[in-house]
């Protein structure tokens, strides 16, 4: 019904409010196209309806009417281009010209780059249901004990260095704890270890202002396997580097943390003397009853 | 054979219960087996409790039987049990075993190395002093040797406490 007075604008008007009154919209337009330069906002003004209700899901006017009324042959919009569309206009090549070596030399051959498959299975694999909430390792909730925080003083339960007393520095992207010796106190390198299987103490360096590298990740600490399986079933073993090597990086990454952290342990006294004992019960000392 | 007795101003120690660890006066006695019992200054409130769970010390307060809480709180000050209680042994052994039951695993390492340290430094007279003592026994011969022997283990005890209040003090100040 308000659309009576004047034809629709131009969708890029930005005048914030959804105005019913027709007699405002032409002291509007003036201020609307002032502000025409700001296109940031790109609020559409809604017209009120046109088509007037007669009764309740019921208009007055017919599709047609309408299409008329709200002048849609003047407003043809395309969708934007998906991104469907816009990979299709880019074709790969299909197809790449190799020289002919051998016998028949010379000249040159056409080869696919893509191949069809050489073996099809008789069987299709059925469609697997949807299921809900299982998240791969990657999305995982990692979670961190309260008594755990940076400089906390951990004893290590499993692995080599069990019940060697380790400084904690941070926990890394899949959950593992990044800790140090440091390693001119206990001889623990920066290594990863499993919250799981340390027991935090109450007791804490100062670690504030202590910078810690920042490729210092988890793909840094993981076990490296050669992947080249030429030999046949005989000498498998023979390839997996088994012995692990002790890298110039890992040396400087090991001094460029430690050196901060050193200085902060002999501020504290008897401190250095606590992180190279390690931690062993004896009779009559129950781990329950123990405050650590 | 006795020496603590149930009395009206009896200052108990309560071992087990709600109220364990707190120093209670006996007000009155109920029947066999408990007591109407008060510790205003230790935050008792007044109430019948059986003898079972009271340790008797050898505090007694001077008030009459059924006495009202002012009374038996006067007397209290007046005794000043609190502080005459921390300075007992009984207290300062609890007081030890808590300390102990706290400490940290830092705290324990601290204390082996203050024991290993004191214990080396009493060996080290003990063995001082047995050495001159089997010099000695060397020279006259052996009527000499049995009062020497006595003698040099009352120096090291002396030596003892020197080092001793230097690693408790640390765990007192916890």
């Amino acid at each position: 019904m308000a659309g009576e007075k004047a034809p629709e604008k131009k969708p890029g008007e930005k005048k914030p409010a959804k105005k019913k009154g027709a007699g405002k919209k032409p002291a509007e337009q003036k201020p609307s196209q002032k502000a025409a330069g700001d296109k940031k906002k790109r609020v559409k003004k809604y017209h009120a309806s046109r088509n007037p209700v007669l009764a309740r899901g019921i208009g007055r006017y017919s599709r047609s009417a309408m299409y008329a009324r709200k002048a849609l042959y003047k407003r043809k919009y395309t969708a934007p281009e998906t991104k469907i569309e816009k990979k299709k206009k880019e074709m790969p090549r299909a197809t790449i010209t190799k020289p002919v070596g051998g016998d028949k030399n010379g000249g040159s051959r056409v080869v696919k780059i893509r191949k069809m498959p050489r073996y099809y299975p008789t069987e299709d694999v059925p469609r697997k249901l949807l299921s809900h909430g299982k998240k791969p390792f990657c999305e995982h909730k990692r979670r961190l004990r309260a008594s755990i925080t940076p400089g906390t003083v951990l004893i290590l339960l499993t692995g080599r260095h069990r019940g060697k007393r380790v400084v904690f520095l941070k926990q890394l992207d899949t959950g593992l704890l990044l800790v140090t010796g440091p390693l001119a106190v206990n001889r623990v390198p920066l290594r990863r270890a499993h919250q799981k299987f340390v027991i935090a103490t109450s007791t804490k360096v100062d670690l504030t202002g202590v910078k810690i590298p920042k490729h210092l990740t988890d793909s840094y600490f993981k076990k490296k396997r050669l992947r080249k399986p030429k030999h046949q079933e005989g000498e498998i073993f023979d390839t997996e580097k088994e012995k692990y090597e002790l890298t110039e990086q890992r040396k400087t990454d090991q001094k460029a943390v430690d050196s901060q952290i050193l200085a902060r342990i002999r501020k504290v006294p008897q401190l250095r003397g606590y992180l190279r004992s390690t931690f062993s019960l004896s009779n009559g000392v129950y781990p329950h009853k123990l405050v650590f | 054979v006795f020496k603590r007795f149930v009395e009206i101003g009896r200052v108990a120690f309560i071992s087990f219960g709600p109220h364990a660890g707190k120093l209670v006066a006996i007000v009155d006695v109920i029947d066999q087996n408990r007591a109407l019992v008060d510790g205003p200054c230790s935050g008792v409130r007044r109430q019948a409790m059986p003898f079972k769970c009271m340790q008797l010390t050898d505090f007694v307060l001077k008030f009459p039987h059924s006495a009202r809480q002012k009374c038996v709180r006067l007397a209290w000050e007046k005794e000043n049990i609190n502080e005459k209680w921390s300075a007992t042994r009984w207290a300062k052994k609890i007081e030890a075993r808590e300390k102990k039951a706290k400490m940290t695993d830092f705290d324990r390492y601290k204390v082996m190395k203050a024991k290993k340290m004191r214990n080396r430094i009493i060996k080290h007279e003990m063995k001082k002093l047995q050495r001159i003592a089997a010099k000695k026994a060397k020279k006259p011969g052996k009527a000499g040797k049995a009062p020497k022997g006595k003698k040099p283990e009352k120096a090291p005890k002396a030596k003892k406490p020197e080092k001793a209040p230097a690693p408790k003090a640390q765990k007192a100040q916890k």
